[in-house]
């Protein structure tokens, strides 16, 4: 018997990005007996690497704007494979959760008449991002980090959660999981959970993301039996740093794009007017001088292609380094500084301005960025109730990026922070009206023995493998075999890579005990990774097209009837397989099968017939 | 939690084994310059300073040398033993020891005061610390909030007196012009540039004081509805950023002045110049 | 540590002296790795885990200045690993990194850094004025550019805790972590008392109870801020002199007097606001880094604060051992 604490709540939620606090500061609100558990420290969630703003049709700076522009801004941008009531709910509710951190203590740059300013984003028509310089993700997560302390919800800090656990009935009743700095065991008995674990990335070789984006949501709520959608899409932003190679992969903010700055190939030519697609056309400039018009005034010319959605940008950008006109390192570049004056620079990007001149030794203000393409944001997840954030696991809820549905194929820039604020909330109304209606709850003692005793079978291993070179291998598989552009059997080898690897991982030694102990934390992260890795590779075989975050070079163009279903990936009975990594279900008992999207009703499909 | 009344202390754990070595510091930098170069600088400034005070001579070189230069360690002369010229004023006949020890107090009370001479000495002098991340040398520490540290919140009365005394000092540069008995009584000579540049230097060093920039403006909660104290502010912040450079160039300067100003009113140097 | 300690001169060659242990001791263990151009001390330590040492603790997660986990001490400077890049330093003489001074430490790299933790449940926050008429009906709070400026200064913070960590108030001096905030909470407090919504008055809180008189000004905080922040200047010193405003300062005491005051002081916001007692509005919540114990520790809990009454603002009931052979002061 392994010993472990227990701690019991009404809800649990697991994580503590923008979406996990957002949803513990409202179900706290609803009077429950509230937790929030994560994997590093609080406040240091990936919501802080967000920099350019939050989305919301306020109107403070175009009063033309509203939440049916921003809706259709938002479903043209995931190539109208949103989770359409998700789409709606997002653009309705996101100006009322923007203004609502001021009174929590935000500080957003002002308009002239004092108001919350916004800013130009790709595919947003018109001015939308509420921002604070290119930091806004930090200002959102300090809000409500401040906002939670200060409501006293209880927040256990740098524990590692390995299992949900449930009841005869199938329902989540707690997990399971260790406490980071000391290795010992924990269980969390709960009424409802709600995942907010976000993203995926660290399963590629060049990503924005932190160590903590391994899908640990992701995996748990398959094995737990809950259904992902469209675990393909993935998007690579357009802009990440290329050089160094040590910071290959960290974000460049899409802002530099927004406030005027324009991507250049290697023979000077901004070559974003060759590649923009008919769907976009007509509200795209087509010459530099118009384009330049429109970064005063709106009116007096169509949007730069520069900001044309992530996908369409990212592409561009690997097709121009592809022919050979790239950048020494491998980019594009991307030029602010013979656009703007150097003071304009730093006030208006001063993370920006920092990271260049510390990581790269290069003066953004003087001279031009190298960017390309990383790995940044997953838009498949887990499959949710567009109102209540429930998964089809009862008792299971799922909020921010680890949910699916809300940004289709493509997510538009600014769009993530608002969706951490409005499902945040609504998956901590969601979680707590579950847990008021139900009764205490009791552990299985087995299944947690077996969890504990699966994860600390590799210290019992005398010789094996090395997590760091199976993560390290896992990566470059992902890269090079699943990255921006796809092909079927690039995917086929991917699978089978995936699946040797699985077999490695089950092979993992380890000394040095559990206290503090990374080389053992990633071999606990290992079984999540290769779970996602598996579904996105498996969803981009199955999805025969190319549409937004999912680019097939044998399938080149979108397909219409592609475009009306979801891949869905689920394990049909998790608990029978215990033959993966730890003891998980193996990730060959994953399938997948396409379902179709829910059909938008008429006069939310009237708002695209409009002419603009 | 809403109001102060709700703020609640929580226990904080007190003693944990602490990682690293137990030196007093792992930094293998020349650390210790910079408050060597302070105890040097600021040990020969008192000291020439004291010597300056008490010697109560040489300190204006008056209309015998066809000038009229006061040295700003014996400006305003206030005491009936000042040199013929050197007081403007009513003068103070009980104080028979060098007029300089009357006055001093007040720039040197706004000097040890000042925010930035308070780091440059504590670090130097106190070693509290003597320099980033390196242990200082003291058992126990309450910082400024006892007697007589607590007293260094005075600051800003000081900073007022030394605004008189920028005035007086700025007076005296403007008589620097003077050329007794030469010509038309008017001219510049290098004594005129040394009071000049002495006098903007210690308005330099004065209106870059943080409690000026807290005075002036800083102490505003909402600057859009005091525009004017806004721009003060505004103005200010970036001499606050050279607040240290001020502090030394004006404090080496000053001595500069005297010793200038005790070389010509000793006939040690000529005062070279010109007059209109 | 029974890590073999290979030296190399060779160029090309770094070697990282790094520290190995826990509560129990620990000493420098060298790692002898391959130089790579454009590295970051962060890289090669991500590097000596992935060979070497598997089990290397290091607390680290954007590795791009923006989350402030990777705080250390490199060459005996508090820094980030992630932001210091290897070319800046001397790679002749093997590169020294070792554990934050100023916390408990957990294992090798890591520290326990939920004191600050505890001192930011102390900072009462943003208590903002109500809306006007227009502001209902424009959906938000009217604010001017040049009024959020000062404050959006002091949010830049990334909460690294290298200030928290290099300030030798509590650094050289363990006994004054009960009753001094330190530099990245006088951020936060000043913050709040540069915001234009906010409506409490801060300063006796300061004063009496968290310690801003405790510090002297040496701005070793502003030397080691990776954002850049000037604390000393822009927070702490500012601050002081609001502080001086409240009681020091008889000029400006009589100038509140004749003027009608805008701000609540403590007991008349308290006076303002719903009935509820200290008990009532914080839950026994909580920041929990781990459940383990401190050895050696001592926790001394500071009495709520009822009445903010200028004399009993930290009633005590526990001092801390000074004899304690954890105590840190050299």
């Amino acid at each position: 018997m392994h010993e472990y604490e227990t701690h019991d709540f009404d809800v649990i939620i697991l994580g503590a990005g923008g979406a996990g606090l957002r949803a513990a500061i409202e179900a706290r609100a609803m009077g429950l007996r509230t937790a929030l558990v994560c994997k590093s420290l609080l406040g240091k969630a990936h919501t802080v690497m967000a920099e350019g703003g939050m989305a919301a049709a306020m109107g403070n700076v175009y009063s033309e704007d509203n939440w049916e522009v921003h809706f259709r801004d938002t479903m043209r941008g995931g190539k109208m494979l949103n989770n359409w009531r998700m789409a709606e709910l997002h653009a309705k509710e996101a100006p009322d959760r923007v203004r609502e951190l001021e009174e929590w203590g935000a500080i957003f740059d002002r308009t002239k008449d004092g108001l919350i300013l916004q800013r130009d984003f790709g595919g947003h028509r018109y001015a939308r991002l509420a921002h604070v310089g290119d930091r806004t993700g930090l200002e959102l997560i300090r809000t409500l980090q401040q906002k939670a302390v200060a409501d006293g919800i209880e927040v256990f800090m740098e524990c590692k959660v390995l299992r949900l656990l449930r009841d005869e009935q199938g329902a989540v009743n707690g997990m399971v999981g260790y406490w980071r700095p000391s290795g010992k065991f924990v269980v969390f008995k709960a009424k409802s959970v709600v995942l907010a674990t976000g993203g995926v990335g660290k399963s590629w070789m060049y990503t924005s993301n932190s160590w903590e984006g391994t899908g640990d949501g992701h995996a748990m709520a398959l094995w737990a039996g809950a259904d992902l959608i469209d675990m393909e899409c993935i998007q690579f932003h357009p802009t990440g740093m290329v050089w160094p190679l040590s910071v290959r992969g960290i974000l460049v903010t899409e802002g530099v794009r927004g406030d005027g700055g324009v991507l250049r190939n290697s023979e000077g030519n901004r070559f974003m007017f060759d590649y923009i697609p008919p769907m976009f056309q007509a509200e795209t400039a087509d010459s530099p001088e118009e384009a330049d018009r429109w970064y005063d005034d709106h009116a007096a010319g169509r949007r730069p292609p520069e900001l044309l959605p992530r996908d369409e940008v990212a592409r561009s950008i690997n097709a121009e380094v592809k022919a050979g006109r790239g950048s020494p390192h491998g980019g594009v570049f991307l030029d602010i500084a013979s656009r703007r004056s150097a003071e304009d620079i730093r006030r208006r990007l001063p993370s920006m301005y920092h990271q260049f001149k510390e990581l790269a030794g290069v003066d953004i203000t003087a001279e031009a960025m190298e960017v390309g393409p990383t790995c940044h944001y997953i838009m498949g997840g887990v499959r949710v109730d567009a109102d209540s954030t429930a998964t089809t696991v009862a008792g299971l809820f799922a909020a921010g990026e680890v949910a699916g549905g809300m940004h289709g194929s493509n997510r538009l820039g600014g769009n993530s922070l608002s969706d951490l604020i409005v499902f945040g909330r609504r998956a901590g109304i969601g979680a707590s009206e579950f847990a008021q209606g139900r009764s205490d709850v009791t552990i299985d003692e087995g299944q947690v023995q077996e969890v504990i005793e699966a994860a600390i079978a590799p210290f019992e291993r005398e010789s094996g493998e090395n997590p760091y070179e199976i993560q390290q291998s896992l990566q470059e598989t992902m890269q090079s075999l699943v990255g921006i552009i796809r092909t079927g059997s690039e995917l086929e080898d991917a699978l089978g890579k995936i699946e040797e690897l699985e077999d490695r991982a089950a092979n993992v030694a380890l000394s040095g005990g559990t206290k503090y102990n990374p080389g053992w934390n990633l071999t606990t992260d290992l079984p999540s990774m290769l779970t996602v890795s598996r579904c996105t590779a498996m969803g981009a075989l199955e999805r025969k097209e190319s549409r937004g975050g999912q680019t097939r070079n044998d399938f080149p163009t979108p397909d219409p009837e592609m475009g009306k279903v979801n891949f869905v990936e689920r394990i049909a009975d998790p608990a029978a397989d215990t033959s993966g990594v730890g003891g998980t279900p193996s990730i060959r008992s994953i399938t997948v099968q396409p379902e179709p999207i829910p059909v938008m009703p008429a006069e939310l499909q009237a708002l695209f017939e409009e002419a603009h | 939690m809403t109001t102060l009344e709700d703020a609640t202390v929580t226990p904080v754990v007190l003693g944990g084994a602490r990682g690293g070595p137990d030196t007093p510091t792992l930094r293998t930098d020349r650390y210790w310059v910079q408050p060597v170069i302070t105890v040097v600088v600021l040990t020969s400034f008192v000291a020439y300073a004291s010597w300056a005070a008490f010697v109560n001579r040489n300190y204006y070189a008056g209309k015998d040398l066809g000038r009229d230069l006061i040295s700003p360690f014996y400006s305003p002369c206030l005491t009936a033993s000042c040199v013929p010229g050197a007081s403007h004023s009513p003068t103070i006949s009980w104080w028979t020891i060098s007029p300089a020890l009357l006055i001093l107090i007040f720039p040197l009370g706004f000097r040890m005061t000042c925010y930035y001479y308070r780091k440059a000495y504590y670090r130097s002098f106190w070693l509290a610390p003597p320099a980033c991340a390196v242990s200082d040398a003291h058992g126990s520490y309450s910082g400024e909030s006892r007697f007589p540290l607590i007293l260094q919140n005075v600051h800003r009365y000081f900073f007022y007196f030394g605004l008189i005394f920028n005035v007086i000092l700025t007076y005296d540069a403007i008589l620097a012009f003077s050329q007794p008995g030469q010509g038309s009584g008017f001219g510049i000579s290098v004594g005129t540039a040394v009071l000049c540049i002495n006098a903007t230097l210690l308005w330099l060093y004065s209106l870059s004081c943080h409690a000026c920039r807290h005075l002036c403006g800083g102490g505003v909660k909402q600057f859009s509805k005091a525009p004017i104290r806004y721009k003060m502010w505004k103005f200010l912040t970036p001499l606050n950023g050279k607040h240290m450079l001020f502090a030394w160039m004006s404090l080496v300067f000053v001595a500069f002045t005297d010793l200038y100003i005790r070389l010509v009113a000793s006939g040690t140097i000529t005062d070279y110049g010109f007059h209109f | 540590m029974a890590e073999e300690i290979i030296r190399s001169t060779q160029s090309g060659k770094v070697t990282m002296r790094l520290w190995r242990g826990d509560e129990e001791g620990g000493d420098f263990v060298e790692y002898v790795m391959p130089a790579q151009e454009g590295e970051v001390v962060l890289d090669v330590i991500h590097r000596v885990q992935a060979t070497a040492a598997p089990d290397l603790a290091c607390r680290w997660n954007c590795k791009a200045g923006k989350c402030g986990s990777c705080s250390a001490e490199i060459n005996g400077r508090p820094s980030l690993m992630c932001m210091t890049r290897m070319d800046t330093l001397d790679t002749t003489v093997p590169v020294t990194v070792a554990p934050m001074r100023s916390f408990p430490i957990l294992r090798d790299l890591v520290t326990d850094v939920s004191y600050n933790y505890e001192v930011a449940k102390r900072i009462p926050p943003l208590a903002p004025r109500e809306k006007t008429a227009d502001e209902v009906e424009a959906g938000g709070y009217r604010m001017a550019q040049i009024d959020v400026e000062r404050s959006q200064e002091f949010r830049k913070c990334i909460e690294c805790f290298l200030c928290q960590n290099v300030c030798h108030v509590t650094r050289d001096h363990e006994e004054n972590k009960t009753a001094y905030a330190g530099p990245r909470y006088f951020i936060r407090s000043a913050e709040l008392e540069m915001h234009p919504l906010d409506t409490n008055d801060r300063r006796q809180l300061l004063q009496e109870e968290q310690g801003l008189s405790m510090c002297n000004i040496t701005k070793c905080c502003t030397e080691v801020c990776p954002e850049h922040i000037k604390i000393t200047d822009n927070a702490i010193i500012p601050l002081k002199e609001r502080v001086v405003d409240a009681k020091y300062d008889p000029v400006a005491w009589l100038g509140r007097k004749i003027r009608n005051r805008t701000k609540k002081t403590a007991s008349e916001a308290a006076a303002l606001a719903p009935a509820q007692g200290p008990a009532a509005v914080m839950p026994p919540g909580g920041v929990h880094g781990i459940p383990q114990p401190h050895s050696g520790g001592t926790t001394v809990v500071v009495e709520e604060l009822v009445d903010v009454d200028v004399n009993v603002l930290s009633d005590v009931t526990e001092t801390p051992d000074p004899t304690s052979p954890n105590n840190p002061n050299l």
